[in-house]
């Protein structure tokens, strides 16, 4: 098949895709990396002197900065716990013989299909609002005080709404791999005298091991860049209490018009996401058989 | 699967597997019925379940007062926008990269994986200033094409794990049988390619539609799709509880269908083939 005209004819058809993405990335980056060493701000976009690396300076010790920097990872870190423990779970339990096991598995992966700004807005008004929303009023019904969540535990909050929206991911993404395992291991485990609980930590866990992985590369990659939940629910407060580096550096450009510091923020952000892509790069790579 | 299954142990994980389902449903489950309640109804101490008076004033209220049909319109122009031009651009690449791989094709297929895991925040400055220059903010073929550049790495990718599949025998078989250019890809290939394709429109559709973060930097008004529509009843239009859900209904219903028949798809695509 590979012959000198055909691979002539596929470079060709691979050229535009190529060249998209290579113009996305590299312009765009470019010009963030070069606007992160001008003071430029959009209210004064005449004068833009070079600083060098004050707007990093600036960025890496305003304490706003650091809580933005704290608030992601705790985001991230949170979610991925329930995410991941809830998702094994859940993905367990649709793996038992029951009832309407196709009507529990399309209720269970709903969530994923519900937009941000949904999801957002129907958690902090009619969920968690402490009046009204139906958590205040089964905990008052219980005799418990209700939460005012996005004033109390605002950061709290967000990983809840968040990690409704990734549970169902998790839980498809280990269902499937659990699917492949085959039967006869676990009854020759059984008849062997393993217990359920021996045979989920010895067979079950390192099988889907991989899976696990792919989960948590896959949803830190877009758990970084929370950026709509938090608009619509607390906007980053109280104070800075539930802001992230994305919604920050967001608000620094397009509210503050603050170019070169929000550039610097920016560069920060694509830093760390750096660090889990090339994880999960290696681990797919590892899987491709090109 | 196929072990032998007590009845009680069924029937007990039937009742815990549905407890669970839903309990994950249930937010959905409630403004699907906050949707039909009067807004007195909505915020009802202790909240009422079914025994309410149904209208549907909430839905007639939402076309009427907002304009509605303006932000579905953006949402369906810029979810299939995309896709249509993300297939234009993704089906020849994965095709060539499925049937005549060099020994460059992986680390081109990594490459694409890697520019999707660049953060948008990291681009979002440049492409502010640029569409602030070109006239192109709050305007639908920027937002096309932003959000066919995000998502372009996934169609590659999922598009080049089903073509791989396509046993290339068959085709050899073919012209060994006197078939033409055109009689191999219309009567050999498309019908084997046309699933792998839908499943990739499929997912396309609901990631475009569901995007949050672009679609609320880029728009304002004129070109906002449903997810700005919605961020507008954040406050202190929110405290309309029946409206937010007769609008979320309204916004998540389409896709909500979508997804649900195209599951299986979805933890393909989304895990670029690594979980199968």
């Amino acid at each position: 098949m590979a012959t000198r005209n055909t691979t002539k004819i596929a470079r060709l058809m691979m050229a535009p895709s190529v060249i998209a993405l290579f113009l996305w990335m590299i312009v765009p980056l470019a010009m963030t990396l070069y606007f992160s060493t001008l003071n430029y701000t959009l209210y004064n976009p005449m004068s833009q002197p070079y600083v060098g690396f004050e707007n990093y300076s600036y960025f890496l010790s305003d304490p706003t900065f650091l809580m933005a920097l704290g608030n992601t990872l705790i985001l991230v870190v949170g979610v991925l716990c329930i995410t991941v423990g809830g998702g094994i779970l859940v993905a367990l339990l649709l793996d038992q013989a029951f009832y309407g096991v196709n009507i529990v598995r399309l209720l269970v992966i709903a969530p994923f299909f519900v937009m941000p700004t949904v999801a957002a807005l129907v958690w902090k008004n009619m969920m968690m609002n402490p009046v009204y929303g139906v958590i205040g009023q089964f905990l008052q019904s219980i005799g418990l005080a209700p939460i005012d969540w996005m004033t109390e535990v605002p950061l709290l909050a967000i990983i809840i709404i968040v990690a409704w929206q990734w549970l169902p991911f998790a839980t498809l993404i280990l269902l499937t791999a659990l699917q492949s395992l085959s039967e006869e291991q676990k009854e020759a485990a059984e008849m062997d005298g393993a217990g359920a609980l021996s045979i989920f930590w010895y067979i079950t866990l390192p099988h889907i091991g991989r899976a696990i992985t792919v989960v948590i590369l896959i949803q830190t990659i877009f758990l970084l860049s929370i950026y709509a939940e938090i608009l619509v629910t607390t906007q980053g407060g109280p104070g800075a209490q539930s802001t992230n580096i994305t919604y920050l550096v967001s608000q620094q450009a397009t509210s503050f018009g603050d170019i070169g510091a929000a550039s610097a923020g920016g560069i920060v952000a694509v830093i760390l996401a750096n660090i889990v892509a090339i994880f999960l790069v290696r681990l797919i790579g590892k899987n491709l058989d090109a | 699967m196929a072990r032998k299954v007590s009845t009680g142990r069924k029937i007990g994980m039937t009742i815990l597997a549905w407890a669970v389902g839903l309990l994950i449903f249930f937010p959905i489950l409630w403004t699907f019925l906050t949707s039909f309640k009067t807004e007195l109804a909505a915020i009802s101490i202790p909240p009422q379940f079914v025994s309410f008076d149904w209208t549907l004033e909430n839905y007639e209220a939402i076309q009427t007062q907002s304009n509605y049909f303006h932000f579905m319109m953006n949402s369906i122009i810029l979810a299939l926008g995309s896709t249509a031009l993300g297939l234009i651009f993704a089906i020849p690449a994965a095709w060539a990269m499925a049937f005549s791989p060099t020994k460059r094709t992986k680390d081109i297929l990594l490459w694409m994986l890697s520019t999707k895991m660049l953060p948008a925040v990291g681009v979002l400055i440049p492409i502010y200033l640029l569409f602030i220059r070109f006239g192109l903010l709050d305007s639908r073929l920027g937002l096309i094409v932003v959000l066919f550049l995000i998502n372009l790495p996934i169609m590659v990718w999922m598009l080049y794990t089903y073509f791989k599949e396509i046993p290339v025998d068959i085709l050899e078989a073919a012209r060994m049988d006197g078939a033409t250019l055109r009689q191999e890809i219309t009567k050999v290939l498309a019908p084997m390619a046309v699933p792998g394709i839908a499943s990739t429109v499929l997912l396309n559709v609901i990631l475009s539609w569901n995007e949050a973060f672009w679609t609320l930097n880029l728009t304002t008004s004129s070109a906002a799709p449903l997810t700005a529509f919605i961020a507008s009843f954040s406050s202190p239009q929110g405290n309309f509880y029946a409206k937010l859900s007769a609008a979320s209904m309204l916004a998540i219903a389409p896709i909500l269908i979508v997804g649900w028949f195209s599951q299986k798809q979805l933890v393909r695509g989304l895990t670029f083939g690594a979980v199968k």
